[in-house]
């Protein structure tokens, strides 16, 4: 156990934030500063051509949240999440129990994770419109659908609807489940499972039991990754989509493009709180400082 | 994907599966359970699903001048890749594609140092670390979009221009440090302190433990802390949107053709861009076995 802060001798103080000076200079300009920024924004009135009035009033949080869209974006981002995260973290949980546990050689194991994580290294607008030629009207799956005679009309609920959008999320944002899960699992002592075996557990008791308990902060760490990346995102929505759906960012953008900026920055701040609400419960659960730095 | 690359050069961890554990839910040898072929299959699909419309995209992009955005393939040509750098109507693909080079390699350098740095200052405690880290985390989950604006209004409201090198820089690195700075801590987990007291026993100075101690043993770490700086900056988009001024981004060009160009084009684009991050994901993951081969050989010799 390291010591608390409050036995720290000033020395270890100094050093310490000497070391961190650099990342809290680039943090306070470029991130404290625009939040705040934000902050005071909804706080301003508007001339309704992006001139803003300093003052103080509450219309634009009235306006949002006396908005029936507000409610209604929030859903959509809620469905939009709460679908990624379910599909991301069985399709994550079970490749990363493949590879620790039924993969035979680590090598080989070490080789089929890079694999997964190749594409996060890559554009992530490329991936996106790489489903084009796949979903499309003309494209291969409905082109295969046809040409079997399983369908007679080309679907076109692939590309450009809610669909597209949960497929382009999953696609992107499994390999944040893949890879905490896996080093949790990693650090599984493989004789807590022999163990387990010894005294009678089926596979499924292990699986239970043991592996899921155990790959908790891996979970709980992939979660956090997946729900602010959806829940922040806005270009998945506009463009696989095609316009028809929109969530808390989206709208957020269409209201910068309209110079509305107290309403978008009401809105924001609104989203960050959520966000802030959601991560803090997922945190309670998983210490997360400890668990990366173990 | 941090604490594995860390992990990766460190192969012995196959000692540590014992033969027993292994049994029950995949036996070292022998028949295999019928979990493993449902696994394997599943991951087979994910792997597929995670390359195929790539490829598909960097197949269409070599369509000659008939070519449309779906199959079949209209005949070969590179044609769409001259249409990219000489057509106005894309834009200005070679400028901004020389930007965010530039801006990659600047967020790289600026990434690597400050999170070596902290990485250093984490490993003991002080006062106020806790709120640092979640200065940080707060940095990493916030919706970027809502970051760019705010960077892009505090610019206005300071008088100074938005540009790619000021605001977007900035904007970038508080994306890409926190990213950074969890590399260190899984690299920093890892290494010996042993190491670093038996040079202050020799007479090392502060930087010269630095410089000719922590540096040379955290070299891969530091690679794969690049390797992130580098693709995550040349990727950046919801950040840089309000923050870049006048002047593009690769993915600020790739955004807007996806939206008024509907051709192959398009594609040549993402092919484009793909080779450059294969190559940097190839050189850095080639770089970080090298050392560790190295390594291994003089450990031996």
């Amino acid at each position: 156990m390291q010591p608390s802060s409050a036995q720290t001798p000033p020395r270890a103080n100094l050093a310490g934030w000497l070391y961190v000076s650099p990342l809290v200079i680039v943090l306070v300009p470029f991130f404290v500063a625009p939040i705040l920024v934000v902050l005071v924004a909804s706080f301003f009135a508007t001339d309704g051509f992006g001139g803003l009035t300093p003052g103080f009033t509450l219309a634009s949080y009235v306006e949002v949240l006396h908005s029936a869209l507000t409610l209604k974006l929030y859903l959509a981002t809620i469905k939009f999440t709460v679908l990624t995260w379910t599909f991301t973290l069985f399709i994550g949980f079970f490749v990363a129990y493949f590879l620790v546990f039924h993969v035979r050689s680590q090598l080989l194991a070490i080789g089929l994770f890079l694999l997964c994580t190749v594409p996060f290294w890559t554009s992530n607008i490329i991936r996106m419109i790489s489903w084009i030629p796949l979903l499309g009207k003309e494209g291969l799956i409905n082109q295969a659908l046809l040409g079997t005679g399983a369908i007679g009309q080309p679907l076109e609920v692939l590309l450009f609807s809610d669909l597209a959008v949960v497929i382009a999320y999953v696609h992107q944002l499994t390999i944040f489940m893949i890879v905490p899960i896996f080093n949790s699992m990693a650090r599984i002592d493989k004789k807590l499972i022999e163990a387990a075996i010894d005294t009678g557990a089926s596979r499924f008791d292990i699986l239970r039991l043991i592996v899921v308990p155990m790959s908790k902060s891996g979970i709980a760490l992939g979660t956090i990754f997946v729900v602010s990346i959806v829940m922040g995102d806005f270009f998945v929505v506009k463009v696989m989509s095609g316009g028809g759906s929109a969530s808390v960012v989206s709208a957020f953008y269409e209201d910068v493009g309209v110079l509305q900026y107290p309403t978008a920055a009401a809105s924001a701040v609104l989203l960050t709180l959520v966000l802030v609400a959601v991560v803090s419960l997922i945190l309670r659960t998983v210490d997360i400082r400890q668990e990366i730095a173990r | 994907m941090s604490v594995v690359l860390a992990d990766m050069p460190k192969a012995d961890m196959s000692e540590t599966v014992a033969p027993a554990a292994t049994k029950a839910i995949a036996p070292s040898r022998g028949q295999r359970p019928w979990t493993f072929y449902v696994l394997a299959t599943l991951f087979g699909l994910y792997v597929l699903a995670l390359y195929g419309p790539m490829f598909c995209i960097y197949i269409l992009s070599f369509q000659d001048i008939r070519g449309g955005l779906v199959f079949p393939m209209k005949g070969q040509s590179l044609h769409w890749f001259v249409d990219l750098f000489t057509q106005v109507r894309t834009g200005d693909v070679k400028g901004s594609f020389d930007r965010s080079i530039k801006l990659a390699v600047i967020v790289t350098i600026i990434t690597v140092v400050v999170s070596f740095l902290a990485g250093l200052g984490f490993r003991k405690r002080f006062r106020g670390d806790t709120a640092v880290f979640y200065m940080m985390i707060g940095s990493l989950v916030a919706p970027g979009l809502v970051l760019g604006l705010g960077t892009g209004l505090l610019f206005q409201a300071l008088g100074l221009n938005a540009s790619w090198y000021t605001s977007a820089l900035g904007a970038q690195l508080s994306w890409t440090l926190p990213f950074g700075v969890l590399v260190m801590f899984a690299v920093m987990s890892r290494f010996d302190h042993v190491w670093e007291e038996a040079a202050y026993d020799l007479g090392a100075s502060r930087w010269q433990s630095i410089r000719l101690v922590m540096i040379p043993v955290l070299a891969p770490g530091l690679v794969a802390v690049a390797l992130f700086g580098f693709t995550l900056s040349y990727d950046e988009f919801a950040r840089s949107l309000q923050t870049a001024g006048s002047l593009n981004t690769l993915p600020l060009e790739i955004w807007s053709m996806t939206l008024n160009v509907t051709s192959p084009s398009l594609y040549a684009l993402g092919t484009m861009t793909t080779i450059v991050s294969f190559i940097v994901i190839g050189a850095s993951l080639g770089s970080i076995v090298l050392i560790q081969k190295k390594r291994g050989s003089s450990a031996k010799g």
